[in-house]
Formats: structure tokens, C-alpha cells, sequence
């Protein structure tokens, strides 16, 4: 049987374009298929941006790569409209374990709060994942939507052109050259374009080897993520269990930096460490077995010229806490408005340093995180394995400690405190929602969940409280959303737009942060906050 | 603002320091290391505030 990843999805076809006298312009090209690059095609798509995803291969990623994607990715993949297969194909789950040596010493739920459509995690592997993005990709073709996904079609040279880029582009029939009003690169960690243009890409080494065993084996464990410090069964060491679907199992187990690669990738000795893991009677299929080491670093800015970049390529972390594809889709869900509206006219080119300021910000929340988990993780002097071990001594029997187990603090989105973009906030509304463009929590309503009823634009926000139906500064409308009462019967719209206020107006964005809110709705302040929003100087 | 007591605090000072050294009686050097780092964050705990924990990290650092 052939596997997913194993069948062409998009083979390399002839494009009109290889057979232009002179380059054809795009206004954006995206380099990449992964699920950085296909989202950002799929949202200038549904913008109606006419965008082309060139990728040197014709297939989703080989072997299952990343796995976990927690509720706000998921809530974006809801608005690019390929969120529903996901879910329903992933494992739910929200409770982790952790343990060490042979004791449990401590659990989580990732999401102890109801109203919200989205779970906390799935588990999905990266194909299936790209495989939804592709169907969604032809779903949109289908209904004339503009966006061409080119296999086989390797950009092997970039010039930046003042207004524009030109890409060089090898296929299986040779060469041509495309233009391009904007290029996106999600060419990933080890980012070709970056590289052809010679940017940095410094941060830190782990000196560590990470060996991935996603086995397929019918099992009992719980659908949750179990996590030992030094067990048994890999001493000095750590190792992870976590549920895919289809029965396939994520295994990592951490072995050190001074090892044989050959050696330790030989079936025989994983073999060996999944026995000694999980008994000696295992039935299993090895699916997958890469052996990894990661480093945190990002680029200095995230875009250069004509070329911007999303996802591994603009910043790279370690896998703790699932913060790799979780963060590349807020890059582009934060990028796809922004570009709209500077290819409209509607909005200062200088909005996208904003995309920099935003994702920068995201990026360094992501590596403290992520570097903070693999110190926990990996201590690397006597002292901190000292400490490390005291607090996962100390959390088997007293809460005091158990806020600092970090076996890698899961994927939330950010509040992009300080953001040129923002608007007036309201110190009688919840802190979670703040007018920092803090990502809007999702909540039942009377007619479906909110952030189904947010989609891709500028909203006005108005509970219990007046406001027209829609409002237009310079061509950027922001739409009414009114929502009373009858609409929060559970009181979540209480606890998590008013607070203390009785009604509130609350200016959304297209990738649905928060812009501004104010207890009552004031014509003029709602047009300076949205000139704002949009990078408009005052 | 919280200040760190480093005034003396302690009744029965010697009582104390004959309990602490008490309990780490037939300990091995890496037993002592792990009963001090428990002890260190048991107390961190409690004391909560981070600007108090601050300067006592900063005290601590002092050598002469």
C-alpha cells in the first residue's frame, strides 16, 4: 500500500509562464508547499490576491514531522476553511502526564475553561495536515479562486529589483524566470531564499540529538502526552509518547550529543530502546525514524525589500512546546491582511514593518519558551541538574513546585503588547482581551461560536451597545457584529469581553486581535483607531 | 516596596543551625546537593515575592 507521502500530489505540469517571451509578474509568489507556505497562499487566495506556491517537490512532507497544532492555528485553519477535515481526521487531547524515573509526579489540562469550538491540541501528522491544505487548495481553484500550486518547480535564484523580484525557477523541462510584486519565502529552517540573499539566521545550538521512533502499534495508553525526566528505560535522559492517528505513536527519545548516528538509526537498536520503553511482547510497524537537533535563532527582520519571510525560514525553535507550525501559521495570518490592503493602496507599504514588529515579538515569546523547556529538559551543568531534579522531587508531593515542571510550555498565541497598530484599551475589561492586540477568545453565541463570525476582516464588535452596521475609513470597512444578551447565557461573553463594564465595542481585526475597545461606541475614535490598525500615520 | 530581611530574624539561632546541619547528618555530597536545592525552592516558595527573591539572589552572590 502507498502511503500518503509517498504519491504526488501536485506533479510538476507545464506552466504557461515557461513559455512567456519576457518573465511574467505575479503580484505574489510563494516558495514553499509546506503548511506555512500552502496558508499563505490559501489566505491572498481568499482575499482574491492572485498568488502561485512554487515547491521543488510534488508530495506532502515525508514522514509524520510535526504533529501537534493547538486551538489558535486551528481557529485560523477554520477561517482558511480546511480547519473541519483536520479535527475531525486529528486526536484531541488536553491532558498530559509527566514522570520521573519511575514515579508520575505531575499532570495538566491544557484546557481547564469550556466555550470554545477548537480543543486545546490535535495530533495530525504533517502529511495529512499539507494533504487538507492541498484539498483546499483545489476546493478553491474549483471555484475560480487565484491560486496556481507548481510541483517540481525549484526557485534556485532571487534578485531583489526595487518594486518587484525576479525568481529563477529549475523544473524537469529547464529552466525560466518568473517576477514577482512580493515573494514570501516558507522554505523552512534551512531557507534557500535566505540564503541567496545572504541574511542572518544566528541564535543558539543544543548540543543534543533528539531520535523520533512514530511507530504504528494498536496500544492502550491514553490519548494524552506523556513525558518522563531520566526514566529507566533511557537513564540520564528523556522521552516523550504521544498519540497520532491511525495508530501511529510519536516516540522521542533524547540520547545525547556524542553518539553514532548509523549506529543508533539501525532497527535493531531502536528496536531495543522501544522494548526496554514499552515491554518486550510490542507489536509495531517503525514508520518514521529521523534523528534531530534543533537550535533556536531567528532572522534580524522578517522581511527584506520585496521578499518577506514566514514560518522556520524567519525563525526556528526547538520542538518543546510545539511552537514551530503553530507560530509560521500566526506568521501568515498576521501577514495576509497587511499585504492585502498595501496591494489594494489601502494602506502605507510601511504596514508591513508592523508584520516585523508583530512576529518578532511572537518569535522571541516562542525561543524564550522553547530554549526555557530544553534548559528544564537537557540540563546542561551540575547546578541546574540539580535544581531540576529538586523540582520534580518536590512536585510529587507539594503543588508548590509543579508550576515550574516545564516539559514544554504548549503553543499559545500572543498578545502583542506595545504594537504601533494599537488602539485605546479599557481598564474595565478582562486583561486576557486587552487592546493590545491580544488574540479574541473564542466564545458560544446565539448564532454559532464567535470567532466563526469574525471572518478575514476588519469587525466591529458591539455588545449591548449601539454602533451602524458597518463603518468605512478610505476604503477599510469594519463591519458590525452585534451581539446582546440573548447571546451569552453562560456568561462567557462576561468573563471575557466585559468585565466590569455593562457593554463594550470592541474593534477586531482581520486575523482577529484585538485593535481597540471602548465601553460605548464613538464615531470618531472607532476611525482614528482603525486609521491606526491599518498603519495610517495620524 | 518588599524588602529582603537580612536583619537578624531567627529565634533560637543556634537551635536552628543545629537542625539544619542535623538533617543533612549521613547524607553523601549529591544527597546533601538535592536536600539544599529542595530546601532552596521549598523557601523560595514561600517567600513568593520576586523582588524579595531578587535581592536575596543578589545577597547571595556577595562573597566578601
Amino acid at each position: 500500500m502507498s502511503k500518503i507521502f509517498e504519491t504526488p500530489l501536485y506533479p510538476y505540469a507545464r506552466s504557461s509562464d515557461q513559455d512567456a517571451s519576457v518573465p511574467v509578474r505575479h503580484p505574489v509568489v510563494v516558495v514553499g508547499a509546506g503548511p506555512i507556505g500552502l496558508g499563505a497562499a490559501i489566505d491572498l487566495a481568499l482575499h482574491d490576491i492572485p498568488v502561485v506556491v512554487l515547491d521543488d517537490n510534488d508530495k506532502v512532507s515525508w514522514g509524520s514531522r510535526a504533529v501537534c497544532y493547538a486551538k489558535r492555528p486551528l481557529e485560523i485553519l477554520d477561517r482558511l476553511g480546511c480547519g473541519e477535515p483536520m479535527v475531525n481526521k486529528g486526536v484531541e487531547w488536553k491532558l498530559g502526564k509527566v514522570f520521573f524515573d519511575e514515579r508520575k509526579v505531575y499532570d495538566f489540562n491544557l484546557l481547564p475553561e469550556g466555550g470554545h469550538r477548537r480543543p486545546a491540541f490535535i495530533n495530525l501528522q504533517q502529511y495529512h495536515f499539507e494533504k487538507a491544505m492541498v484539498d483546499r487548495v483545489r476546493e478553491l481553484q474549483a471555484q475560480g479562486k487565484p491560486i496556481g500550486l507548481r510541483g517540481g518547480n525549484k526557485a534556485i535564484a532571487v534578485e531583489q529589483r526595487g518594486d518587484h523580484v525576479r525568481i529563477g525557477v529549475e523544473t524537469p523541462e529547464g529552466p525560466y524566470a518568473i517576477e514577482a510584486d512580493w515573494l514570501i519565502a516558507c522554505d523552512g529552517a534551512n531557507s534557500p531564499i535566505r540564503a541567496m540573499l545572504g541574511l542572518d539566521f544566528v541564535g543558539r545550538v543544543f548540543e543534543d540529538n533528539f531520535l523520533i521512533a512514530d511507530v504504528v502499534m494498536e496500544a492502550k495508553f491514553p490519548t494524552e502526552r506523556w513525558f518522563w525526566f531520566d526514566p529507566p528505560f533511557n537513564r540520564g535522559q528523556s522521552a516523550l509518547l504521544h498519540k497520532q492517528p491511525d495508530n501511529v505513536w510519536r516516540i522521542d527519545f533524547q540520547i545525547g550529543w556524542d553518539i553514532d548516528r548509523q549506529e543508533e538509526l539501525k532497527p535493531e537498536n531502536i528496536d531495543r530502546r522501544l522494548r526496554a520503553m514499552l515491554g518486550q511482547d510490542i507489536k509495531y510497524e517503525l514508520e518514521w525514524r529521523p534523528i534531530y537537533t534543533f537550535q533556536c535563532r531567528r532572522m534580524e527582520k522578517f522581511h527584506e525589500g520585496r521578499v518577506i519571510f514566514a514560518g522556520d525560514a524567519a525563525h526556528q525553535v526547538s520542538p518543546f512546546g510545539a511552537r514551530g507550525a503553530n507560530s509560521g501559521l500566526q506568521d501568515t495570518d498576521n501577514l495576509a491582511w497587511k499585504l492585502k490592503l498595501i496591494i489594494d493602496g489601502k494602506a502605507p507599504a510601511a504596514l508591513l514593518d508592523s508584520y516585523d514588529v508583530e512576529r518578532i515579538h511572537g518569535a522571541d515569546e516562542n525561543i524564550l519558551n522553547s530554549s526555557r523547556s530544553t534548559d528544564f529538559i537537557t540540563p546542561k551543568s551540575e547546578a541546574s541538574r540539580l535544581f531540576r531534579d529538586a523540582v520534580l522531587d518536590l512536585a510529587e508531593h507539594f503543588p508548590a513546585t509543579r508550576p515550574m515542571v516545564n516539559s514544554g510550555r504548549l503553543s499559545v498565541p500572543c498578545t502583542y503588547d506595545g504594537s504601533p497598530l494599537n488602539g485605546p484599551d479599557n481598564a474595565k475589561m478582562p486583561k486576557r482581551t486587552r487592546a493590545q492586540a491580544s488574540p479574541m477568545v473564542d466564545a458560544p453565541t446565539a448564532n454559532g461560536f464567535l470567532l466563526d463570525r469574525l471572518p478575514g476582516r476588519f469587525h466591529l464588535l458591539t455588545i449591548n451597545a449601539e454602533a451602524p452596521a458597518s463603518l468605512d475609513v478610505d476604503g477599510v470597512t469594519a463591519t458590525r457584529l452585534a451581539l446582546g444578551p440573548a447571546d451569552d447565557p453562560d456568561g462567557f461573553l462576561k468573563e471575557r469581553y466585559l468585565g466590569e463594564a455593562k457593554s463594550a465595542v470592541y474593534l477586531v481585526r482581520p486575523d482577529q486581535h484585538v485593535a481597540a475597545r471602548w465601553e460605548s461606541h464613538d464615531d470618531a475614535a472607532v476611525r482614528a483607531a482603525l486609521n491606526t490598525a491599518v498603519g495610517r500615520l495620524a | 516596596m518588599s524588602t529582603l530581611n537580612t536583619g537578624a530574624n531567627i529565634a533560637g539561632p543556634d537551635d536552628f543551625y543545629a537542625e539544619l546541619l542535623a538533617a543533612h547528618d549521613g547524607l553523601s555530597k549529591a544527597e546533601s546537593d538535592a536536600f539544599n536545592a529542595r530546601l532552596i525552592l521549598l523557601l523560595a516558595n514561600h517567600i513568593g515575592d520576586r523582588q524579595v527573591l531578587a535581592q536575596a539572589l543578589q545577597a547571595a552572590r556577595r562573597r566578601k
